[in-house]
Parts: C-alpha cells; sequence; structure tokens
C-alpha cells in the first residue's frame, strides 16, 4: 500500500483517537471522585475544564483532516458528535475562563449522572473508533 | 389561546425519581377481613372501635422514657374490654407499618373504594379477636387519630363517615372558596405508630417534607406524581433548645449519625442505627443522666427525648480555633447613594445597635469600607481619637493601605467608631457616580481571609467601575413579556469571588437599595454561593418614598442583633435508600450530602428534593437527620442537630391522603426557580400546570375515577390556589410590567427565603391574607393576660367579590400590610381610626395609624401589634386608598380574579378539569 493522505490521516486519528480515550477515562474517574465524596468539587472542575476544549479540537483537527482525505463515511460517523460538542459548548454556563463544568451547579444528582453517562458513552465511542480507524 | 401555554409537551418539574423504577407497585390494601383467617373467636357484639392511639403493642426492644408508651386497652377512656394482650384483625392499611410487613400478595385486590366500605364491616371487623394474628401496631390510618375518635363520637355509623374522619375527596369546583377562614393552616400530623415517637418528632416549622408518609417504592412515588422533599430551617430561633455537652457525642459508627429518639435499643449496652441499621455500643458516658446525676437507663438522656438537640462540640470538631466575630460593612457612597439618604439610616441603626446588640464577644471585630469610584478605607485605633480615612483610587488592583488598623477589636477602640458613624454621612459630598463593588469587595475578601467573618455590601446601583463592573441589560419595552431574558448572571466574576470567600469562611450578605436597574441577577451570585442573605429595597428614597427608609430601619434592626453562627457547615442524612437530589437555598454544596455555609442565620431556609433510590421494603419509619456544625458569635463550636422521622407506606392512597400542601408548594416553587433559570420562564409556568394536573388525575385514577367533578385529597385542596397564586407572583407572572430586578429578587426569596419562617412567609408572599377590619367585633377574641383583647377577625378568600365598597381591609403578605380604604366606608369609622372626617383627608401612604382613644381604633392597633408580633422581620404598613396610584399592587395580589396576568381561579379549576384524565 503507497502512504496516501487517507492512510496517513488513519494514522493521526488512530492516535488522537488513543488521547481521547484517556480523556474520557479521566472523565468517568473524576466525576466518580466527586460522587463518592473525595474530590471538592472546586477542585475538580479546576483540573476539568482546561480539557474540555483540547479534546474537542483535537477531535474536530483529525475530522478536518478526514474531511480532506475524502473519508465521507468516517466523518459521518463523527458528525453527530461534533455537533453535540459545539452544542454543549454553546450552551455552557456563564464562565469567565474556558470549560464546561461549573463548580455550583455540578453536584446536583441530575448533573452528575448526565456527566457520568456522557462520559461512558463517548468511552464506549472512542474505542469504538479506534477499532473502526485501526481497520478501516 | 391557553394561558397556560401548551401542555403537549408534557414537561413537568422533573419529579427525581423518574426513570429508577420498577414499574409495579404493590397496593398493599388490606381486606376488611383476613383472608382466610384460622380460627374465629365468637363474635361479641360490641360497638365499632375507632383506633385510639392507646391501642398500640409493647414495644420490648425500645427502652424510652417519657410519656408512656405502650398503654393497654382499659387504661385511657372508655374502651371496649379486651382481653389482653389484645390483637385484633387488621384495620385497613395498618400492614405496611407492621414490623414484618406482610406480603401484599397475601391479600385480594381491592374489591371496593376503600373509604365507603368501612363502616358497614366495622362492627364485624372489631368483634372478631383472632389470636393467631400477631398483634401489630394499630396506626392512625388517616391522621390525627384524636380528631377521629372525635368524629366517631355521636355520629352514625354510615353517615358522615368520610367528612368526620377528614379524607373525603373534595371537588374543587363545588367549593370555590377554599381557603379556610382560619389563617393558620395547621400541618398535617405525623402518626408513627409509637405515640412516644409522634410526641417528640420536629417540630414542622423546623423540619417538614412535602407528604408525611413515605412511599416504600420510586414507582409508587411516580404515581403519586408528587414531588418528595423536605424543607428545613435548621438555625431557627428556638424558645427550648436542649443543649449537651459531654466528652463523646454518641453517633453512628458506619454513618455517623447522631443518636436521636427513634433509634431501637438492642438491649442497654447496644443501639441500632435508624439510617443505617448498623448496632452500635452505648458508651458508659451515656448511660449517665445529667438531670438526676444517676446512672442508668439511656431512655431519660435529652438526646433520645428531644428531636431537636444542640451539642457543645469537643476540640475534634475544630480544625482551627473557634473564630471571633468579625463584620466588615461595605457602604456605597456614590452620588446616587448620598443622594438616597441611606447612609443616615444605617449609620443611626448601626449605632444604635454596635456596642451590645450585635452579637459577639470580647474579641469582636469590626471594619468600615465605603467606596464610589475608589475605595475609602477608615483606620481605626485606640491610640487616635479620630478615624484616619484612607482614599484607594487603584481599584484594578486592590491592596490593603494599613492591615492591622482597618479590622479592629471593637472593644478596644471604643468611642473611635461612634466619632466615624456620626460623621461617616456627611463625609461625602462630591458628586462622583462610580461604583467600584467588585474591587470593594475583593479588599473586603481579603481583610477578612485569614480570619472568616460576615460582609455587609450596601450598594445602590449599578458596578460600573473595575473589576465586575456591569452594564444594564434591561429592555423597559420588554418587562411585559412572555418570555424573559437575562436572568442569568452576566458573568461569572461574583459567583467567583462567592466561592473564594465561602472557602475562607466569608459569608456576603447583600443589601440592595436601589432605584433603577442593578442587576440583581449578576450581584445576587455573591451571596446566593457565600450562604448569605439578600435584602432588596426597590426604589429606595429616604425622602420621596419614606415608606422604604422605614422598611430598611426595620429590617436591619433584625439582622443586626439576630443570631448568627460562623463558619457552619450543614449534612443532611436519610435513611438508606433515600438520597438528597438537590439542595434549594443559598451555600455551596460542597459533596453530596455536605453544604458549606460561611455563615449560618436563623432567617434561612432550605429545600432539598429526596429520591428514592432503593426501595424501602421492610423498613417501617424513614429518617431525615441535618446537622449543623457552626461556631457562635461566643467562640463555641456547637452542633445542632434536627432528625425527622415519617412512616413508610405502601398504599397509594394513603399516600395521596398524606400530603402536606404547603411544603408541596414551597418546594414546587423553589423547583419552578430551577427550571425558569435553566430552561425558560414558560416552561416553569408549563410545569405547574402540568404538576396540578398529574396530581389530580393520579389521585381521580387511585379513588376508582367516578363523579363529573374535580376531586382532590382534602389535604391538597390549597394546591390549585396555591399555584394560580404562584403563576402571578411577580417571580412568575407573565402579561404585568415586571421590573426585573423585582422579578429576580422573588425568586431568590423562593430559593431561599431569608425571612423568618420561610414556608410561612413563602405562602404569605404568593397567598397573602386578607382580613376585614371594618367590622371587627369581640367575638372570638383573643385575651392576653394584660387584658389586652386581639380581635380575630376571619381570613377572605384573595377575590374583589368580597371586597365591599364600604369597607376597610388588610392585607398581609409577610413583609408588607397593606390597609386598604374603600370609597364608602363610614365616617364615622375614619373618624374613629384616623381622626378625619372625610375620605379625601385619609393620607394615602402613611406608614401608621394615629393612637386614638376609641375602640375601633384600639381594636385596629392591637390586631395589627398581633400580627406584626408572629413576624420575625417586622413588616411595614401602608395606608392605601381605593383611589390610590398604588391600588394596582392591591388589586394584583387579588389572585382569584381574573387579571392581567391570568385568568381566574374558576376558570383555572376549568381548564384544569379539561385536562385531567
Amino acid at each position: 500500500m503507497v502512504f496516501s493522505l487517507p492512510a496517513f490521516s488513519y494514522m493521526i486519528a488512530l492516535i488522537v483517537d488513543a488521547f481521547l480515550i484517556f480523556f474520557a477515562i479521566f472523565h468517568i474517574i473524576a466525576f466518580d471522585e466527586l460522587k463518592t465524596d473525595y474530590k471538592n468539587p472546586i477542585d475538580q472542575c479546576n483540573s476539568l475544564n482546561p480539557l474540555v476544549l483540547p479534546e474537542y479540537l483535537m477531535h474536530m483537527a483529525f475530522n478536518l483532516l478526514l474531511l480532506i482525505s475524502g473519508e465521507w463515511v468516517t466523518v459521518l460517523i463523527n458528525a453527530p458528535l461534533i455537533a453535540y460538542h459545539v452544542l454543549r459548548y454553546k450552551n455552557r454556563p456563564m464562565m469567565s475562563s474556558p470549560g464546561l463544568y461549573d463548580p455550583t451547579s455540578i453536584m446536583n444528582a441530575d448533573t452528575l449522572s448526565k456527566c457520568q453517562r456522557e462520559g461512558w458513552i463517548k468511552l464506549g465511542f472512542y474505542v469504538f473508533s479506534f477499532f473502526f480507524y485501526l481497520y478501516g | 389561546m391557553n394561558p397556560y401555554g401548551s401542555v403537549d409537551g408534557h414537561r413537568t418539574l422533573g419529579n427525581p425519581g423518574v426513570g429508577q423504577a420498577p414499574p409495579t407497585i404493590t397496593h398493599s390494601f388490606q381486606p376488611l377481613q383476613p383472608v382466610g383467617s384460622p380460627t374465629r373467636l365468637p363474635d361479641v357484639v360490641q360497638p365499632p372501635m375507632p383506633p385510639t392511639p392507646s391501642f398500640r403493642p409493647p414495644q420490648p426492644q425500645v427502652v424510652q422514657q417519657g410519656p408512656p408508651v405502650g398503654l393497654y386497652p382499659g387504661t385511657q377512656g372508655p374502651q371496649p374490654s379486651y382481653p389482653s394482650p389484645v390483637s385484633g384483625p387488621p384495620f385497613p392499611g395498618y400492614g405496611q407499618n407492621a414490623p414484618q410487613a406482610m406480603a401484599p400478595q397475601q391479600y385480594p385486590p381491592q374489591q371496593q373504594p376503600l373509604y365507603g366500605s368501612y363502616p358497614t364491616d366495622a362492627p364485624v371487623q372489631a368483634s372478631t379477636i383472632n389470636p393467631m394474628q400477631p398483634q401489630q401496631p394499630r396506626q392512625g390510618y388517616w391522621g390525627d387519630v384524636n380528631q377521629l375518635s372525635q368524629g366517631m363520637a355521636g355520629m352514625s355509623v354510615n353517615q358522615g363517615f368520610n367528612a368526620g374522619w377528614g379524607v373525603a375527596p373534595i371537588d374543587l369546583l363545588q367549593n370555590r372558596h377554599i381557603i379556610p377562614p382560619n389563617p393558620v393552616i395547621e400541618p398535617p400530623k405525623i402518626t408513627l405508630q409509637n405515640e412516644y415517637w409522634s410526641s417528640v418528632n420536629c417540630e414542622s416549622d423546623i423540619f417538614r417534607c412535602t407528604m408525611t408518609k413515605i412511599p416504600e417504592t420510586s414507582g409508587l412515588l411516580q404515581k403519586c406524581r408528587l414531588p418528595l422533599g423536605i424543607l428545613i430551617h435548621p438555625f431557627k430561633d428556638l424558645p427550648r433548645l436542649p443543649v449537651v455537652q459531654c466528652n463523646t457525642i454518641v453517633r453512628c459508627r458506619a454513618c455517623r449519625t447522631y443518636i436521636n429518639p427513634f433509634v431501637h435499643f438492642i438491649d442497654k449496652r447496644r443501639w441500632k442505627c435508624n439510617l443505617c441499621f448498623r448496632s452500635n455500643d452505648v458508651p458508659d458516658e451515656f448511660l449517665f443522666d445529667p438531670k438526676s446525676s444517676t446512672y442508668g437507663d439511656p431512655g431519660r438522656r435529652p438526646e433520645l427525648q428531644s428531636a431537636t438537640i444542640e451539642f457543645i462540640a469537643p476540640s475534634e470538631y475544630m480544625l482551627r480555633p473557634p473564630q471571633p466575630a468579625a463584620y466588615v460593612f461595605l457602604l456605597d457612597v456614590s452620588w446616587n447613594a448620598v443622594q438616597s439618604g441611606y447612609l443616615k439610616i444605617v449609620c443611626d441603626t448601626l449605632l444604635a445597635h454596635l456596642p451590645d446588640r450585635l452579637p459577639g464577644d470580647s474579641r469582636t471585630l469590626v471594619s468600615f469600607i465605603a467606596f464610589n469610584s475608589a475605595l475609602h478605607f477608615f483606620a481605626l485605633s485606640p491610640e487616635c481619637s479620630r478615624p484616619k480615612l484612607m482614599t484607594v483610587k487603584d481599584v484594578d488592583d486592590v491592596f490593603l493601605p494599613t492591615p492591622d488598623t482597618l479590622l479592629v477589636n471593637l472593644a478596644e477602640i471604643g468611642s473611635c467608631v461612634e466619632d466615624l458613624l456620626t460623621q461617616l454621612p456627611m463625609m461625602f459630598n462630591e458628586p462622583d457616580a462610580g461604583n467600584a463593588l467588585g474591587a470593594a469587595l475583593q479588599a473586603a475578601h481579603k481583610l477578612l481571609g485569614p480570619i472568616g467573618g460576615r460582609v455587609t455590601v450596601f450598594q445602590t446601583q449599578l458596578p460600573d467601575v473595575g473589576p465586575g463592573a456591569l452594564k444594564s441589560r434591561e429592555d423597559p419595552n420588554q418587562r411585559a413579556g412572555k418570555d424573559v431574558h437575562n436572568l442569568n448572571p452576566a458573568t461569572d466574576f461574583y459567583k467567583k469571588l462567592a466561592l473564594d470567600c465561602s472557602a475562607q469562611q466569608i459569608c456576603v450578605d447583600l443589601w440592595l437599595l436601589s432605584g433603577q436597574y442593578a442587576d440583581l441577577a449578576t450581584l445576587s451570585g455573591i451571596s446566593k454561593f457565600s450562604g448569605g442573605c439578600i435584602h432588596y429595597i426597590p426604589g429606595f428614597h429616604v425622602t420621596r418614598f419614606p415608606l422604604s427608609g422605614e422598611k430598611l430601619e426595620a429590617e436591619l434592626g433584625r439582622y443586626l442583633s439576630r443570631k448568627i453562627g460562623f463558619e457552619a457547615v450543614m449534612r443532611v442524612r436519610c435513611t438508606r435508600g433515600l438520597a438528597v437530589h438537590t439542595f434549594h437555598g443559598n451555600f455551596f454544596v460542597r459533596s453530596t450530602d455536605l453544604l458549606s455555609l460561611p455563615n449560618v442565620n436563623p432567617d434561612a431556609g432550605f429545600g432539598m428534593q429526596v429520591v428514592i433510590e432503593e426501595a424501602l421494603t421492610g423498613v417501617q419509619n424513614a429518617c431525615f437527620q441535618a446537622a449543623v456544625l457552626y461556631t457562635s458569635s461566643k467562640g463555641e463550636r456547637r452542633i445542632r442537630v434536627h432528625t425527622l422521622c415519617l412512616p413508610v407506606s405502601g398504599s397509594l392512597p394513603q399516600l395521596l391522603h398524606s400530603v402536606d400542601q404547603e411544603a408541596v408548594v414551597g418546594l414546587l416553587a423553589k423547583m419552578a426557580v430551577d427550571r425558569t433559570v435553566t430552561a425558560s420562564l414558560t416552561d416553569a409556568r408549563e410545569a405547574f400546570v402540568n404538576m396540578v394536573v398529574d396530581m389530580l388525575s393520579a389521585f381521580r385514577a387511585a379513588e376508582g375515577g367516578g363523579g363529573m367533578g374535580l376531586t382532590s385529597a382534602p389535604n391538597a385542596r390549597l394546591i390549585p390556589v396555591y399555584v394560580l397564586a404562584l403563576m402571578k407572583s411577580v417571580a412568575f407572572r407573565v402579561g404585568t410590567s415586571t421590573k426585573l430586578d423585582d422579578r429576580v429578587f422573588s425568586m431568590c426569596q423562593m430559593k431561599a427565603s431569608f425571612t423568618s419562617l420561610p414556608l410561612a412567609d413563602l405562602i404569605l408572599m404568593v397567598y397573602p391574607c386578607l382580613y376585614p377590619v371594618h367590622n371587627m367585633s369581640d367575638e372570638d377574641a383573643i385575651v392576653e393576660s394584660d387584658g389586652e383583647i386581639i380581635p380575630q377577625p376571619p381570613r377572605l378568600p384573595l377575590t374583589y367579590e368580597r371586597i365591599d365598597s364600604g369597607g376597610v381591609y388588610l392585607m398581609d403578605s409577610g413583609d408588607k400590610l397593606t390597609f386598604y380604604v374603600c370609597r364608602a366606608i363610614n365616617p364615622a369609622w375614619i373618624l374613629a381610626v384616623f381622626n378625619v372626617h372625610h375620605f379625601s383627608h385619609i393620607q394615602d401612604g402613611a406608614i401608621d395609624l394615629p393612637e386614638l382613644d376609641t375602640r375601633e381604633s384600639k381594636r385596629v392597633r392591637s390586631f395589627l401589634g398581633h400580627l406584626q408580633a408572629q413576624k420575625f422581620m417586622p413588616a411595614t404598613l401602608v395606608v392605601m386608598r381605593e383611589d390610590s396610584k398604588d391600588r394596582m399592587d392591591f388589586v394584583h395580589r387579588l389572585v382569584e380574579d381574573k387579571s392581567d396576568c391570568g385568568s381566574s381561579y374558576y376558570e383555572f379549576l376549568q381548564m384544569l378539569k379539561g385536562l385531567v384524565k
């Protein structure tokens, strides 16, 4: 196989996806800690918030690469997640720093379980796409 | 067009148990006769026996003292003679509370409506004595058993049964005037299987649950369609509070629950926690009775005799030595503030309170900072007699000029503070319009950081200089619009600062005395997350609106002299299976059950939504325990513990009859505020209607769906009218011009009522009391011990129908008493009360009544005094003539009438009827 642009973009996607899996795991652990009272919500939000934008941007970056190399199917698979990310960031609470999580509302049981569910779904999706890129 | 918006979306305020419930529910109705009762003794002809409270089994495992527990038949009142020990067939619905609830499937499904069938079978039932049945507690199924037995006496068995037992469903369409004439609506009684427990349960104005019985499963809760939650007023001023000082505070080793009257003693040395059911050892010290100074029975301990108790905490409850009381006052001295004349009132009130009436001890610290576009610090020291003024112009990078002479000991500086307060109102006369609130708060944060304490901010306008500067967001043309914007903060500066303050045990109380828009939605963040309180006096001006000055003085007086707890935390624990879902109030949630409250004040109320995570099968009682750990103003670390115990029930009709309507409305208001802020006002209004529709539908389904009317449980009959009133309240109304700040403040109040008796005042705010005062008589009057006669006029429903053109009415809306004088009032009455000859001579907007020596005047004034005495924060009185320009304020409060902000009560009911399935 020739070293083509699609092959290169899949390689990049694979590497970035591995990082995203780590982000998702970190996210799940962080919310579990909050739920079991190990961490203060202020500290936890301070450690989570700086990671939100990099995650979103990394995901969008390799999708852009895939789009350039004409991998429509892969981009279509990722499109819902990109849309979700954009929407989620648009509706974030009023904050002066980047990030999504607000320490005053994060302890609400609804928010907490929503974030946890989000983490698990994302982890599943990233693991699925990891194998998809590997063999795709 | 439906004024409440479309209900198609069927949004509700988020019943917390959604999605966790097993869909099956257990209707554990008892048949009227046990199935296949093995043996039956010969029938004895006896009258039907009301389930008196004295009829109960012995509870050998509970060692209790105090009011007699386990009385046997014959010891109280006329009782049919029973063989002892007595056992009878179960009364309907008792089984859920039996120690080992018999499997509900054991009984056939219910054949007849529960409430209709009882009387005819009762004689048989009462006379059937079945020795094979284990002795079971008979719980007062219909609430207040005393009332029940009275109701039964002299009543023909078949007639009026339901009415006498207070369970008859009420047809709302038939009973339009639903508000009872008695202004005090008694909360429903909680009846536990043990009379002693019922008698020691936490008082309803401290701790209240929206249901007086807890559903067994979350599926059952969903069927009830009622919000489950608790309302708590933890630091309320109490006339009698047992205080315990001991070396070891007895707590459960697993869940850290404090020992309370509802625990089980397995034997004298072990107790079983009522929250996590772990068995714990009783320490030796606990066997000591402090009253009689003897060892022995643990049942005599005050911990087991009161559900509200205060402990003096030993040193392991301190992270650092208890802090001294520290108060910082931030005074807005911008041109606008100086013009409004508030400084004089604040300084005078402070002068009157500062030396002695401010809570504290010899370590009390105070500081004053004034701010306009610059910060003005006052260096106070015992050496120099005059306070030194230091101005910091750089507001972007705040620093403290002389840190050690700014926050000073009140006792040491003596008259220096008095000098300062007398000079302060005249000190700032230059027209400086700027307002650097953000910088002033940062300075106060720096000043108090190492100690913690209370910051009191007086603010009169939008902050526009330095950090935290804001821009006006209100568009006056949008005030009457359908959807309201800008309810969320414009910047998170105040919230972040509040979190920093909260971490350092600083609380910020905001007094907003503004004429124009001041963006309370943003500013309130500073108090909301630091455990503070918000006071708002719109249109404040001393000369133009004397009433506002009066109000400030009254509220400030209470504010300064009330108790205060520093560096506090509150933890709420509940029985295993229950969990707190959402907290409402002013605090920062530090972990799933821990609230950080830098200060706690006696007027703060909190609400919590509760979810049922695991089914409570086999549990008789569910308990909630709230513990507030705080440092008193005298530098003592104390823990105040409140425990509420509620029976668990598996029967849907029982649960529907156990509603506490006022608590439901209180919690609903809080949930709706959340909904408005996260979604929209339209959503919240829809959710209100849906909630009522769901509740009535659930009731109809449970009652068998008969009848044409709109039936409701008697305990829930006021919910529709209260919800209608809520939708017409300042917070949730649409269609009427409402200032954004007024709306936001009303929401803040609903979320965390700062006023005393949070729930009662919230209800008053939503649905004021209206009394006719022109024809008061001495009938039903209360006679005080000093001979003063207080007339008790009946309460009127809030509708113009009841306003007589020749009457005078008093409307009590919590913080305001409106004295409404109609045009055709008898001139003699005017002369007797106002000392003027004609209606047009009555001063409109007057803030007090002349003291005249006439019978009418005395009656009116003693009634006013009586209402005022029930409030902790004195209400302001205002006289309003029928032709007053503010008349619409009064008319808008008549919530049962049709107005531009909604339909009338009757129309509302008709609409509900159309929606109830």
